[in-house]
């Protein structure tokens, strides 16, 4: 019972994050380039619902900053007027799914004043906004990666194990030599391999094909060695006297008992690549794609002054650590079915 | 021992796998190191020629193979552009320090993890065991870069720890007893942040192995005999459940060159990892292939490590294959 609490939690937790993200422009308030230069590395704002005086207001409310004035610095919170919170706001226009039109956001402020629930970066962007929208590439682009490697991996470990023999023999040597490979330091010299200076989405999308080509290795070989076992059940090999082709067979009766494996697979390898190319772009090189990515808000914690001075820049770094929870929490849980369930 | 060799034999065959899928990678790259000077207009044409035909860039691939694969097998690795040495004696410099680093946490983190790791499995879905568990779940979420960073923004802000290097920049003239302190100043913070990064696979390894062998029947039986709790853990258990510890052993040997690349950036150690991304950046081919080759060796080497061990610790697998 507590497992599946567990498990319901992850997902739960991951739905809700993927759908915040895909509908960025709804759930943030403002554009991921609108730039307030006045506001440059302000500190998040907190939401209030009491006032000065301790008396509850029903509709919450923020604050601004006292001087406004730039590059000072230091920000005071002005506490004498109070700007309530609104829903369902006008705001600067988005696309949903790339087509339609839209202007209604979540949550906003009426204009003098401006809502940062992370702060801002160096200029005066707002860091929650950023966020949403950078986990669109990053996501995207653990997704994508992910989905190459397993589907290479399932090929590879399928055919490997169905056919065994030579096809085995090579496969899986090769399959050794790329888990030999020292990966970070291979994704490193894949990275040499390109030029320096292309464009960017080029460099984004290069990057994703390597990672996926990199990790097939593992998948193929857990799905090989379930393959193996697989083909020998009885049913399969019923389904063999009758007549059937290999490749019915492979999709029909060997491959559906490869899903557990998959999936684990899948939820290990996800967080993995979201990592990979965040590191990437944080020693230099990697995509700083030219919206915002997760990557390119951690890279911002390269400056010293960052560090020293201003903590919120931490928290898109912090929000990471329950995404990857949550991603191994189901590979966990994942595991744990398995090896409860006999093959 | 044709187990052994057999075993040698294929790791030699990988290596040499390896380092033609590095050279291959390398050499597809668009461009050399001398593009650059090219672009200069102090450097003239014939000199940027010259230099080409001196380093072998404008030879065929299989020559520069050859050459490279050559200098290999004499030792000096090439030859790196941007500081005009042999690649060997560099890397050398490099590795020490990044051995050290790593040896010293992995050492640490095993420390750590064997005793935590038997104790959470003898006292399995206690309050202990659920604490830790948290705990290790908790640390295997924070990706190794966040970690590195927030470990960064406390030496900042204490000002406790130096925020990197190796050395203070007053180092040559300090006594032999404060340069031992300095360099564990130092060293505190990057060894830590390393020792945590590998502390929850290691538990959890551990962990499992000590369960599967805590449910085997012959220690219910020793259990039954009233043997002390302890003795049968340590005495009973703990060796049937070294064979997954060994090849773990065998693994955090073969990652301790290249596991720290990242956590070497980030807090400035003077390890391989920076002279990596350097290397890259610049184009210093030679240097980025002897950086590759340099830890596979390492990790092939820890992997037949592993297999040595456990054909010398378990004689199931003595009889099996040979």
């Amino acid at each position: 019972m507590k497992r599946r609490y567990k498990m319901s939690f992850a997902l739960a937790l991951l739905g809700i994050a993927h759908i915040v993200v895909f509908f960025a422009g709804f759930f943030a308030p403002y554009s991921f380039s609108t730039q307030n230069r006045g506001l440059p590395y302000a500190p998040p704002m907190r939401v209030h619902f009491l006032d000065e005086q301790g008396r509850f207001h029903l509709r919450p409310f923020v604050y601004t900053f006292k001087n406004d004035s730039a590059g000072s610095g230091a920000y005071e919170v002005d506490r004498s007027p109070q700007y309530p919170l609104h829903f369902f706001v006008r705001g600067s226009s988005y696309k949903v799914f790339g087509l339609f039109e839209a202007q209604t956001h979540l949550f906003g402020v009426d204009p003098p004043a401006r809502l940062f629930l992370l702060g801002t970066d160096e200029y005066g962007r707002d860091q929650f906004t950023r966020f949403l929208y950078g986990g669109q590439v990053s996501l995207a682009a653990g997704l994508i990666a992910a989905g190459l490697s397993l589907l290479l991996g399932i090929i590879i470990g399928a055919l490997a194990g169905f056919y065994g023999g030579w096809i085995d023999e090579i496969l899986m040597r090769a399959g050794e030599l790329f888990l030999a490979l020292p990966w970070l330091y291979l994704l490193f010299a894949v990275r040499a391999a390109l030029p320096l200076h292309i464009a960017q989405w080029q460099v984004f999308l290069l990057l994703l094909g390597v990672c996926g080509v990199i990790g097939w290795a593992r998948p193929a070989r857990l799905i090989r060695g379930v393959v193996l076992s697989a083909k020998e059940r009885n049913f399969v090999i019923a389904a063999r006297t009758f007549g059937g082709s290999d490749f019915y067979l492979l999709r029909r009766h060997v491959l559906p008992q490869t899903y557990g494996i998959i999936l684990t697979q899948a939820a290990l390898l996800i967080p993995q690549f979201i990592l990979a190319e965040v590191t990437l772009t944080f020693l230099g090189l990697g995509v700083g794609a030219p919206m915002a990515s997760w990557s390119g808000l951690i890279s911002s914690l390269q400056h010293y002054y960052v560090l020293a001075s201003y903590w919120w820049m931490f928290a898109p770094a912090l929000l990471l650590i329950p995404i990857f929870a949550a991603y191994y929490a189901i590979a966990d849980e994942l595991q744990e079915h398995l090896k409860s369930v006999p093959l | 021992m044709r187990y052994i060799a057999r075993r040698l034999a294929h790791a030699i065959l990988l290596l040499i796998a390896i380092s033609l899928f590095s050279f291959v990678l390398l050499q597809w790259t668009p461009g050399d190191f001398f593009d650059a000077m090219r672009l200069d207009p102090r450097v003239s044409a014939q000199t940027v020629e010259g230099l080409r035909s001196q380093f072998g860039v404008n030879q065929s691939f299989v020559a520069r193979y050859v050459r490279w694969g050559r200098s290999l097998v004499h030792g000096d690795m090439g030859y790196s552009f941007s500081y005009d040495a042999p690649v060997a004696p560099l890397l050398w410099s490099r590795a020490k320090n990044t051995l050290l680093l790593a040896g010293i946490a992995t050492l640490l983190a095993w420390m750590i993890a064997i005793p935590v790791g038997i104790w959470t499995a003898a006292r399995k879905d206690g309050p202990g065991d659920k604490v830790f568990g948290a705990g290790i779940s908790t640390l295997l979420a924070i990706p190794d870069l966040v970690l590195f960073l927030i470990l960064l923004m406390i030496a900042v802000r204490t000002g406790w720890f130096p925020t990197g290097g190796m050395v203070s920049s007053s180092f040559s003239n300090l006594s032999a007893w404060q340069k031992t302190k300095d360099i564990a100043t130092h060293f505190a913070l990057p060894a830590a942040g390393l020792a945590i990064v590998m502390l929850p696979m290691l538990v959890r390894h551990i962990r499992s192995a000590m369960l599967e062998a805590l449910e085997s029947p012959f220690i219910r039986a020793a259990r039954a005999h009233g043997i002390p709790r302890a003795r049968v853990l340590l005495r009973y258990a703990l060796p049937v459940a070294s064979n997954p510890l060994i090849s773990l052993f065998g693994f955090s040997i073969a990652t301790i060159l290249s596991g720290s690349a990242i956590l070497e950036v980030v807090m400035s150690w003077p390890g391989l990892g920076p002279l990596m991304v350097q290397a890259i950046l610049s184009r210093d081919v030679y240097v980025v292939a002897g950086i590759v080759m340099l830890s596979s060796v390492f990790l092939v080497a820890g992997n037949l490590l592993a297999d040595v061990l456990l054909f010398v610790s378990d004689p199931r697998i003595r009889v099996g294959k040979t």
